[in-house]
């Protein structure tokens, strides 16, 4: 959590600042406070509180909804504190302030929104509460300490008299900002650590809830933008005569990465893109093939590379091993793919610029939009919508950059750029390819001695001394113990543009470190799961739980249905532990995933439900990876164009899937990115068991399974 | 062209290119932005809508294809928005996550439960698997299907 400090805002009133550790910063001066209600809206109590005098409670909101379920956890948060009705919460995403920024950037991203909203939020509700107590004492003309929050209401403990918070909210926004307000123990929770109904279900089952894609603003026109097919390529010259000429078009514009039709509806800007001429200039990445990416890897992990980590000394431990194994591993790019395609809608005029979109990271959205229109980051707002998926792909703000160079375009009209599934298959930011050399040293019992990796793998940016840390997460980051052990990192130079992908740099490394595990156990006839326990006797004990609990739960060497096998995976990442089973079983060439038991330790739960359902979530998203997803290039074109040829997990492929959660007091660890890695090992660990194959690129093919 | 049709059991005309998908003429001129774009391609199912009472893919449906019919999309699918029984158990089971797909899932799901029998998890599987999910819902999704077949049964 970041430490604040009190500071200007960007108006140049001095900002309230709480005293608590991560304390939250009251974005609202006394004078602006009195403004905003002289216009009749609810009261702002603070920056993430705001009553009605309906006693409506509006919640904002900070970190954005894509389903991880933000709108109901982080609203737990602040009602555990605020003593409110639960009933008559609302909810809003607000604009960019530095309330919301938390002394970074304001976003939903690294499975972070309740680890870092976790202290201030409860902060937030807490502050506010005691305003409305401090209202009612004033009303009353008692001591604050005889008056109690209950249910949207202050009671007087004294005369049982009963004020409801929409009667005071006026009042006690005028009144100062608590500085110390003491927060409950988890003993006392009534609202954290239970799983009340989302908030957002009610508006997503009548289509009543606004993504990106649904904002309509007057006078709209629609957009459809045609791109370099090779990354890095520009447009040479165009030729729009023939898509001026379909109907509905209005206009083309040249932005600098592509040519943008624009239209009075989006099918008529789709067709108008499809008449235009376009002349290319590729670039130099027009040879770039799957091939050719895959020999500049392997060519690289030929050679030394920046060391990632060091523990003690693998030439000499691998010398003096009685056995020694080495496996090369292969993960592919991959598409994020969410459901609703990336999408924006700008309005750009001489002195202001208005985005509404769905981003995971408003602050750069912000920044984005402000380079594009050289305006000051006060003219430019940005709306937030509910996001149809995100997955790490909306945290880049490339879609918002094209869709404000258009609209800046044609200034005054509101512009709404969609990308077709083509698009968003073929020119995102992907999960990065990775190509990895292990080797490992056995004694004559079977156990590690000595450990090396060399990875491959193009960076997701901030190298240090040669090492991005992200690339190499789940692989230098290991805690089993073993006495000696190198990793190292090469960075290609691939050409093709990379993001974060749900859970980055783990999403392909556990699926290497954890089935070379396994090749390791194998070597000797060991036992996977026993393997493992003593290889984490003494890593951080929460490990080596989920892995009991897992085993335990998922009967784990205990007999199987016929056919049936069992693997396992286990992984440490976005400060949460989790182990997964998963049964297998192999028939004709093809993989059928029956059931997946997880135990997880997240720490201090706020929603169980949304947990659960977040491991459900990863788990599948885990596994279109193993079993179907690839992204592969031919004259630098992505040969992938739509859910034909990426085509993830269908409904008729979903196992069984049963969550246990570890009870923990520790304190909250991420959930949105925890099984994505694990449930990849743990099906190809069950495939070696079911066949003896062991399955080292991914996606998994029959012809690995012959 | 000015098609008249049926909507959410309203009479609707929308004047635009008769090859216009359907998908397009309710999001964009009709501003039922309820039915969703997914891919375009009748592969993810995210934009169906119900014609004549059948699952339709609005993506691969010409507007000119639905004169005379009635058609009918997640905002018409209950007069509050709340109490057909697919809703009621994608409420109660808490099925959605980022929720764009559910649309498409939900009217998939309608049309599975209009049946005379109980669908049974295969039944499921196979009416809902043209139906992708990026969140992964698919288990809450089986279990609310059941739910709602029940739901129907009481009603």
């Amino acid at each position: 959590m970041t430490a604040m400090t009190p500071k200007l805002n960007r108006r140049g009133f001095l900002q309230a600042s709480a005293a608590a550790a991560g304390g939250l910063v009251i974005n609202f001066t006394l004078p602006e406070r009195a403004k905003a209600q002289a216009a009749g809206a609810p009261a702002k109590v603070n920056a993430f509180v705001r009553i009605g005098s309906d006693d409506s409670v509006t919640l904002m909101i900070h970190k954005s909804e894509m389903g991880q379920g933000t709108v109901t956890s982080l609203s737990q948060l602040l009602a555990e504190e605020l003593e409110c009705d639960w009933k008559k919460i609302r909810t809003e995403f607000p604009g960019v302030e530095p309330a919301y920024a938390g002394g970074g950037m304001m976003g939903a991203y690294g499975s972070l929104s309740i680890r870092t909203s976790y202290a201030p939020l409860r902060q937030a509700g807490a502050q506010a509460r005691e305003m409305l107590v401090a209202a009612a004492a004033q009303k009353w003309g008692v001591n604050a300490s005889q008056c109690r929050a209950e249910n949207s209401s202050v009671v007087n403990t004294a005369t049982n008299a009963k004020l409801n918070y929409g009667s005071l909210a006026e009042a006690a926004s005028q009144l100062a900002v608590p500085a110390n307000v003491k927060l409950k123990d988890a003993a006392q929770f009534k609202v954290i650590g239970t799983s009340p109904k989302r908030l957002d279900t009610p508006a997503k089952v009548n289509g009543s809830a606004t993504f990106g894609l649904d904002v309509k603003r007057p006078g709209m026109l629609y957009a459809s933008l045609e791109r370099c097919p090779v990354f890095e390529g520009k447009v040479a010259s165009f030729d729009a005569t023939k898509a001026k000429a379909v109907p509905g078009v209005k206009n083309v514009v040249q932005i600098s990465n592509g040519v943008a039709v624009i239209a009075d509806n989006t099918w008529s800007a789709m067709e108008g893109r499809k008449a235009l001429t376009i002349k290319w200039d590729e670039g130099p990445r027009a040879n770039t093939s799957s091939a050719s990416l895959r020999q500049m890897f392997m060519d690289l992990t030929a050679k030394p590379g920046a060391v990632a980590r060091k523990v003690g000394d693998a030439g000499q431990g691998m010398a003096g091993a009685a056995k020694k194994i080495d496996a090369v591993y292969e993960a592919p790019y991959l598409s994020h793919a969410p459901m609703e395609p990336l999408n924006c809608t700008a309005l750009v005029t001489a002195d202001s610029c208005e985005v509404w979109a769905g981003t995971q990271i408003q602050s750069i959205a912000s920044q984005t939009a402000a380079g594009i229109t050289k305006l000051p980051a006060n003219k430019i707002q940005i709306h937030t919508e509910y996001l149809g998926g995100g997955f790490g792909r909306r945290g880049g703000a490339d879609f918002i950059g094209e869709a404000v160079e258009i609209a800046k375009a044609v200034p005054g009209t509101p512009v709404k750029l969609t990308w077709t599934r083509e698009d968003d298959l073929q020119h995102d930011t992907y999960r990065p390819a990775s190509y990895t050399k292990f080797a490992a040293g056995l004694d004559a019992d079977g156990w590690p001695v000595s450990f090396t990796a060399s990875v491959a793998c193009p960076s997701f940016g901030g190298m240090r001394n040669g090492v991005d840390s992200t690339a190499v997460e789940g692989i230098e980051t290991i805690e089993y113990g073993i006495p000696n052990m190198q990793v190292e990192y090469h960075a290609p130079d691939a050409g093709i543009p990379v993001s974060y992908w749900r859970s980055v740099g783990f999403s392909q490394n556990c699926f290497f470190m954890e089935s070379f595990l396994d090749e390791m156990a194998a070597a000797t006839k060991k036992d996977p799961v026993e393997f493992r326990r003593k290889l984490l006797a003494k890593a951080n004990p929460r490990y080596l739980n989920v892995l009991n609990v897992a085993a335990e739960k998922a009967n784990w060497g205990k007999p199987l249905p016929t056919g049936h096998f069992h693997g396992v995976g286990v992984v440490n990442n976005i400060g949460s532990f989790n182990a997964l089973v998963a049964e297998v079983s192999v028939t004709g060439g093809k993989v059928k995933v029956h059931k997946v038991v997880a135990a997880v330790d997240c720490g201090q739960v706020v929603n169980p439900n949304i947990v659960t359902q977040q491991i459900e979530s990863g788990i599948v998203y885990g596994l279109s990876a193993a079993l179907k997803l690839g992204i592969t290039l031919e004259k630098g074109r992505v040969v992938q164009q739509n859910f034909n040829n990426y085509e993830p997990l269908r409904i008729s492929e979903m196992p069984v899937v049963e969550v246990h959660l570890v009870a923990s007091t520790a304190a909250p660890g991420g959930i949105g990115e925890a099984s994505t890695p694990s449930i990849i090992p743990a099906v190809t660990n069950a495939v070696f068991a079911a066949t003896g194959k062991r399955i080292r690129t991914l996606p998994i093919k029959a012809a690995d399974l012959a | 062209m000015a098609v008249k049709f049926t909507l959410n059991g309203k009479p609707a005309t929308v004047d635009v290119p008769a090859q216009m998908p359907l998908l397009w003429a309710l999001r964009d001129t009709l501003g039922m932005t309820g039915t969703k774009f997914g891919c375009g391609k009748q592969l993810c199912g995210a934009c169906t809508v119900h014609v004549d009472g059948q699952p339709r893919r609005s993506c691969g449906t010409q507007v000119s294809a639905i004169a005379g019919k009635s058609v009918t999309t997640i905002e018409g699918l209950s007069a509050d928005g709340k109490s057909h029984p697919v809703q009621r158990a994608w409420i109660d089971e808490d099925v959605p996550q980022c929720g764009y797909c559910q649309s498409g899932q939900i009217m998939t799901a309608a049309a599975l439960i209009a049946k005379p029998n109980a669908p049974t998890d295969a039944d499921i599987d196979e009416a809902m698997s043209g139906n992708l999910c990026r969140c992964g819902t698919y288990q809450s999704i089986r279990r609310a299907v059941h739910t709602a077949a029940r739901y129907r049964g009481k009603a």
